[in-house]
């Protein structure tokens, strides 16, 4: 398996009043074409590991890392310019809610030509096409409707596989997806999750997804990346998850209600110091 | 056993819009009861009709026998209190913990206004040393605690739980409902719940009633969600998403 993307002691440091703090504190991992869950709480440090590798962390927080580089470009070294070819052309990035990532005055179909044509040297009405095509591809029932409209006038669950569409439309290499579902209906949840799930494996990418649901994330993923505390505390292969060592994985596992399991009080996690050193 | 709430062909209507079709309910005393379906099904506009935030164009709402008028008075507010979905937009962003917890006691007039405030932090789980921190100064879960703490200082008897749980962490969440349960117990209180999660609804309820379109599809009990007794595709739609993904 080829390697695309190469992590090692990735570190995000925010300078703060009180001191600086570590949201991410050495993580290391590697993504091949392949599909890896990233676990845990808010405040764990997931959502600053993606945003690190996309190049999307604020201007004051430190990034540092003995190795952060996507198929052979080191990232921490890449210029502005080339990170900015690489985002939305090579990698791509989804966020949680459609209803604040997209842009709410502009038509959904120009926001996808928009992604195109920045990347792609394309004609209107070619791009216009492949929009549409695009959309298609997502599942929206009547594409040349929804290419028109603006994201106040579609659903959740219509906004986020816009989002999809938009974010797929340069063809990229890898994807990182960033809670994309919780912000919708259950039911929506699961055609969101099939879309991405078939375009994914269809067009070989890697993706990394990201959640604060492990039950999800690990009936969706290969393999699964637990943090805890801007750390990672266990790697495991998503088929193995009944078998996780750390206590912190199993709590998480275990403090969801589930249908059927009679648990009164739902099992809390007791969280350690240790596992935060 | 009494009715401690009880819903009649309600019917809400927002300009031509009909967001609830005439739906019954009724939920005894010390009952937990779980309203699911989907965005846009009304659950919410049902539980936000019964507290007098959505105009009710028919029907009726009787609260502990009580038949309501098209305006709540202050003793509608000490018997039901809601408790709001995001933590984040319910409380007063400029108000510290204490002012927030104030207010409803100074509106019923209160005399005991400190002892109260000590003791539904205590109740929540969160103690007297957040009393002076603003909301900003919260995690969402210690948020929807003070919420909660603000819902039971009037000591109500029903409370209006709208997705309580549902911007939080799993296992954040897991805590919440482990302290919802807990002062339903203590308090023998009255629950009206909305969720889109089947899980938590069988966990907290023991009956349910299944929404979609504004109308109520189905009525169940926690058990028969269990056995997977349900007449109608919509609700085994539901069950078959809170199983998780599947790949086809």
């Amino acid at each position: 398996m080829s390697t695309l993307l190469d992590v090692d002691d990735l570190r995000v440091t925010f300078p703060t009043r009180t001191g600086r703090i570590e949201a991410v504190r050495g993580v290391s991992f590697s993504l091949g074409r392949e599909r890896l869950g990233i676990v845990g709480e808010s405040g764990s440090g997931k959502s600053q590991t993606g945003r690190a590798i996309m190049g999307l962390t604020p201007p004051q927080a430190e990034v540092t890392a003995n190795k952060l580089a996507f198929d052979g470009i080191d990232l921490l070294t890449a210029s502005p310019r080339d990170r900015r070819a690489l985002r939305g052309k090579r990698i791509a990035m989804i966020l949680q809610d459609p209803k604040y990532s997209l842009d709410p005055v502009m038509s959904i179909g120009r926001q996808i030509v928009e992604t195109l044509r920045t990347h792609e040297k394309v004609g209107q009405a070619e791009a216009r096409d492949r929009a549409l095509a695009m959309l298609e591809a997502v599942q929206i029932r009547d594409p040349a409707r929804v290419f028109d409209l603006h994201p106040h006038e579609v659903s959740g669950g219509m906004g986020q596989r816009a989002m999809i569409a938009m974010m797929l439309i340069a063809g990229p290499e890898m994807m990182i997806a960033d809670e994309p579902t919780s912000a919708l209906d259950v039911t929506v949840q699961l055609d969101v999750l099939g879309i991405l799930d078939r375009l994914v494996s269809e067009r070989g990418m890697g993706l990394i997804f990201i959640s604060h649901d492990l039950r999800l994330v690990s009936s969706f993923c290969d393999r699964v990346i637990v943090m805890y505390a801007g750390k990672v505390v266990e790697q495991l292969a998503a088929s193995e998850l009944g078998r996780a060592q750390h206590p912190y994985t199993r709590g998480l596992l275990n403090c969801m209600p589930k249908i059927g399991a009679d648990r009164h009080p739902l099992p809390v996690l007791d969280r350690r110091p240790e596992w935060a050193a | 056993m009494t009715a401690a709430l009880s819903v009649d062909r309600l019917e809400v209507v927002f300009d031509r819009f009909r967001a609830l079709k005439g739906v019954s309910l009724e939920v005894q005393s010390g009952e937990s009861f779980g309203l699911v379906g989907e965005s846009g099904s009304g659950k919410s506009t049902l539980l936000r009709a019964i507290a007098g935030l959505a105009p009710a164009a028919s029907g009726s709402i009787t609260v502990n026998g009580k038949a309501l008028g098209a305006r709540r008075d202050k003793a509608f507010y000490r018997e039901v209190q809601m408790v709001f979905q995001d933590p984040y937009g319910s409380l007063h962003p400029r108000q510290t913990v204490d002012r927030l917890l104030q207010e409803p006691l100074a509106i019923h007039g209160f005399a005991d206004g400190e002892k109260r405030i000590q003791r539904a932090l205590d109740e929540v789980g969160l103690g007297t040393g957040f009393r002076f921190r603003y909301s900003h100064q919260l995690s969402g879960g210690q948020r929807q605690r003070v919420a909660i703490a603000r819902a039971l200082i009037l000591e109500p008897s029903i409370l209006l739980l709208d997705e309580p749980t549902s911007a939080l962490d799993a296992s954040v969440q897991a805590e919440v409902l482990n302290l919802l349960e807990e002062i339903r117990r203590r308090r023998k209180l009255t629950f009206l719940m909305v969720s889109h999660d089947l899980a938590i609804i069988t966990h907290m309820c023991e009956r349910l009633m299944v929404m979609q379109n504004g109308e109520a599809v189905e009525h169940l009990t926690a058990g028969d969600l269990v056995e997977r007794r349900v007449t109608r595709d919509y609700t085994r739609n539901l069950l078959r998403a809170s199983d998780g993904f599947v790949r086809t």
